[in-house]
């Protein structure tokens, strides 16, 4: 016999990020039963850690902008393989989602004449950034938290951890998962189910993510049927902290390029000019961080493996009120006063484009009653996220999520649950805990191993030799992962935990190298020594699937743009 | 801390040091105690590294609430040698000796370091929510000055460290709704387009007149936020002003601006 509590709604959200919150919004103005669930506490999800801004093109600062310019941007820096009708949709949207937040209680800085104020960002046209000194992402959550709490009818379950959607003819009727605070295991009986469950930097050692961005969601959805795709797209932020060791990777905002800062080699030179002379700093992302790359391969980097980025000459007042955030943390962590001394960076993973593969306009998967949003989900993006796009992203189609879902629950039948097959899966989690300890594996040495493997051979610049033997160490770990056991109880308990992010990490590991394998050619965020051009024939989204206990990859040519769309991007080159 | 880094880093530190972490899970009724741990150190370590060590390497038992690991998130609050303070926050190398790590007192402790905060969730579906004023054309506009006075108390990362240390939350819990709950109210109150004054809730639902302004909560806020000087004291005094003088009351009940606000 297995203890359980029984929990039944009309809609399950896995995710207290921005994207969670904005959907049970949605839910709740529909009168619908809602269920939230994170693994983190209330208010601490990985959106929290936002800094430089909401890309929306208000136009308040460059007249100039409008919808076009930012379609055109996210097309044309998602190197061509984005979903165009969702960066149609972003682009349109955006706006009325950032005045919203507004309109709950969101403060945004302001410009002179007091509207919103917008900075620039890399590969956006204009200044776009709607922002909140270098701390947006908290006045999202905190503001959309607020919103939820008051709304008084969604149930918050938050330090609760979802390990397995269960399906019902082809249909999602319900999760299974337990409380970390009570130790209780949770069978969730619902209509819809909504994964909001962020991305997985922390599949890699060195990162900018929160921890609890271990790819769960996106493991657990293509377990119950659901398509991937674009998953070989990870990308490095240019600018993570190097020094000192425990921090190595955490962010430093773009906003410093974005308000002025400078890159440097130990030579002293201004380097992007030669990498980029025309957008410099503020190229896209994945230019900024090869550039950075080639410049420490080739010994013009720091002792610690980094190269300079100085904002001091912006004088300390304007530092310290633009980039509170960016001031602290150098301080604190590393002794540098960044409004007198240079600080030292280096690419980091940040943003994960691929994931769950979603109808544009309804954020459904291809498995009923199952939709995906945010980090979790892909097509948005394409090679390459633009800086911004992302909390744009998870209003926009936060909102989205939660209509199609809360319509789809409001006229389906709760599908028949089969208890037998949460019984089986509480077992099978119960069974990581081993009382002896029998000498067993630690989660830990092998989410430290993969973690390893992904940052020397997944990195910025990729090539078959290195993703093969990623795969090949990924096989033996998951071999050892079925050794994995931990003392103790289920309450609070890390070792469990890992035991459980771990399977998901090696899935999910899998794909991204898998997928990384198949596309010969560099686009965006990945780029091949051995097949270092774009190629036209490569102008493809690779898609993972179930297929029984294997990964199947096939690929899908990206949808044609009607013509009215087209013009306004400029076209594709191939060398 | 672990071989890997410590080759890549040439940080051959090698020193270990003596921490001691509290242990006690309420269910099992054996009360608690202190457990040692001698943690390896490297460069630039924070206490939040060899708790996550331990959590993760020696005793996966040892409950730990945490998740960014970088001072945002406001998880991994702890009383570090008896000071409220981030674990992720606290580097080892700015502490001398033993360092002792325990759960906040001031909330009903889950297991070893963590503690049930879910009262504070509770505070705020309290809170008088933003209530704009109406018919204000769209987008907004304000002056950044005035935007710039709450945005102080919006930097709050909700690690309750404030209401951790405070005595009077600690000894009349249900009565004082706490430091943190009063940033919160400016937040709201100092928004240039909200119409409410939540200084009276605050003081006849929030006893805000139990807080005798010691400012121990400012000491501790890893946000830097003025909490006392500029959230408790202005709601102090706006609160005496209408609770005393019912012609400002009344008047500010009726109007909508905020213009006569001290600020
Ligand atoms: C340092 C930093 C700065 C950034 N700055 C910006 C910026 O300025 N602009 C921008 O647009 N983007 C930025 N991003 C990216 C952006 O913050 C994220 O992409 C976005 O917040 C993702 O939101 P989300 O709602 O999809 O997921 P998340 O915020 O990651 O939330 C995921 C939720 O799912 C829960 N969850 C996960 N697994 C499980 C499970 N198994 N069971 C239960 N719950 C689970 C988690 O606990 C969490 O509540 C930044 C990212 C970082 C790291
Ligand atoms: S100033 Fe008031 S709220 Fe702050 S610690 Fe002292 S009594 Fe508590
Ligand atoms: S006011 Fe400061 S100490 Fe209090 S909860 Fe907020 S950040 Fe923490
Ligand atoms: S872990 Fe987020 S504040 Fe310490």
């Amino acid at each position: 016999m297995v203890a359980y509590d029984r929990v039944e709604t009309d809609v399950l959200v896995m995710g207290m990020g921005g994207a969670g919150l904005r959907a049970a919004l949605e839910i709740v103005s529909r009168n619908l039963k809602v269920v939230l669930v994170s693994k983190s506490l209330l208010g601490k999800a990985h959106t929290v850690m936002a800094e430089g801004g909401i890309a929306a093109a208000v136009a308040n600062v460059d007249s100039k902008d409008s919808w076009q310019v930012h379609f055109s941007d996210t097309v044309a820096e998602g190197v061509y393989i984005g979903d165009y009708r969702m960066a149609e949709i972003l682009a349109k949207e955006a706006p009325e989602r950032v005045y919203e937040l507004e309109r709950y209680g969101a403060l945004f800085d302001r410009t002179p004449d007091g509207k919103i104020m917008q900075r620039a960002f890399g590969g956006h046209t204009y200044r776009r950034l709607c922002h909140v000194g270098d701390k947006t992402g908290l006045e999202m959550i905190r503001t959309l938290e607020d919103r939820v709490l008051h709304t008084g009818n969604a149930k918050l379950l938050d330090e609760t951890v979802i390990t397995k959607l269960l399906a019902c003819n082809g249909s999602v009727c319900g999760a299974v998962g337990f409380s970390l605070r009570t130790g209780k295991f949770i069978v969730f009986e619902c209509k819809a189910i909504i994964v909001a469950t962020g991305g997985l930097g922390r599949i890699y050692k060195v990162s900018s993510n929160s921890h609890e961005t271990t790819g769960d969601g996106i493991a657990m959805a293509f377990e119950a049927g659901a398509e991937l795709r674009d998953m070989e797209m990870v990308q490095f932020h240019p600018t993570g902290m190097v020094y000192p060791p425990g921090v190595r990777g955490l962010l430093v905002t773009e906003g410093v390029r974005g308000e002025g800062g400078l890159l440097f080699n130990t030579k002293g030179e201004r380097f992007m000019l030669r990498y980029s002379p025309e957008k410099k700093e503020l190229d896209a992302r994945d230019v900024v961080a090869r550039a950075i790359y080639h410049e420490i391969q080739n010994g013009n980097g720091t002792e610690h493996g980094g190269v300079y980025l100085d904002i001091t000459k912006k004088g300390a007042a304007f530092i310290r009120k633009k980039l509170p955030g960016m001031y602290e943390q150098f301080k604190e962590f590393a002794g540098v006063d960044i409004t007198k001394e240079k600080m030292e960076v280096a690419p980091t993973v940040h943003y994960f484009m691929g994931g769950i593969r979603v109808e544009p306009e309804t954020a459904r998967t291809n498995v009923n009653g199952l939709f995906a949003v945010g980090e979790a989900a892909a097509g948005l993006h394409g090679a390459n996220r633009l800086g911004g796009n992302s909390l744009a992203d998870i209003l926009v189609f936060g909102r989205r999520a939660g209509i199609s879902a809360a319509t789809y629950a409001a006229t389906s039948v709760a599908p028949k649950l089969d208890y037998r097959e949460a019984e089986a899966e509480i077992s099978r989690i119960n069974s990581f805990i081993d009382e002896a300890g029998r000498g067993s594996t630690n989660p830990y040495e092998i989410i430290d191993e993969l973690r390893d493997t992904m940052s020397s051979k997944v990195g910025i610049i990729r090539n078959g030799k290195d993703l093969n033997s990623a795969l090949q160490t990924i096989t033996v770990l998951k071999e050892r992962a079925k050794s994995v056991t931990v003392k103790g109880g289920v309450r609070f308990n890390q070792g469990l935990l890992g035991c459980i992010e771990m399977e998901k990490m090696l899935l999910v590991a899998e794909c991204v190298v898998r997928s990384a394998i198949y596309r010969k050619e560099s686009r965006g965020a990945h780029t091949r020594s051995d097949f270092p051009n774009k190629l036209k024939e490569w102008k493809l989204n690779i898609i993972c699937a179930r297929n029984g206990s294997k990964i199947d990859l096939s690929t899908v040519p990206v949808p044609e743009m009607p013509e009215e769309l087209n013009a306004l991007v400029k076209p594709e080159v191939y060398a | 801390m672990k071989a890997e880094n410590k080759k890549e880093e040439g940080a051959k530190t090698g020193r270990t040091r003596k921490f001691k972490v509290y242990r006690e899970d309420p269910t099992d009724g054996k009360g608690g105690e202190y457990q040692e741990f001698d943690v390896q150190v490297e460069e630039g370590m924070v206490v939040l590294d060899a708790i996550t060590y331990i959590s993760q390497r020696v005793d996966p038992t040892l409950a730990v609430r945490w998740n960014c690991k970088a001072a945002r998130c406001g998880s991994c609050s702890a009383e570090i040698n008896g000071v409220p303070r981030l674990m992720c926050k606290t580097r080892v190398d700015t502490i001398d000796g033993t360092i002792t790590v325990g759960p906040m007192r001031a909330f009903p402790l889950v297991k070893d370091l963590v503690t049930d905060v879910s009262s504070n969730y509770e505070i705020e579906k309290l809170m008088p929510e933003f209530k704009p004023k109406e018919g204000i054309s769209s987008p907004w506009r304000m002056n950044e000055m005035d935007v710039g006075r709450s945005q102080e108390f919006r930097k709050c990362i909700e690690c309750f460290l404030c209401q951790d240390v405070c005595h009077v939350v600690r000894d009349h819990h249900a009565a004082y709704i706490g430091p943190r709950h009063v940033v919160k109210a400016a937040s709201l109150d100092m928004h240039p387009l909200d119409t409410l004054d939540r200084s009276e809730w605050l003081t006849a639902d929030g006893g805000l007149g139990y807080c005798n302004v010691t400012k121990c909560c400012q000491d501790v806020c890893p946000e830097h936020i003025k909490i006392t000087d500029n959230a408790i004291i202005p709601e102090k005094e706006r609160s005496a002003d209408s609770l005393y003088d019912p012609i400002i009351s009344l008047f500010r009940r009726f109007s909508k601006g905020k213009a006569d606000r001290k600020q």
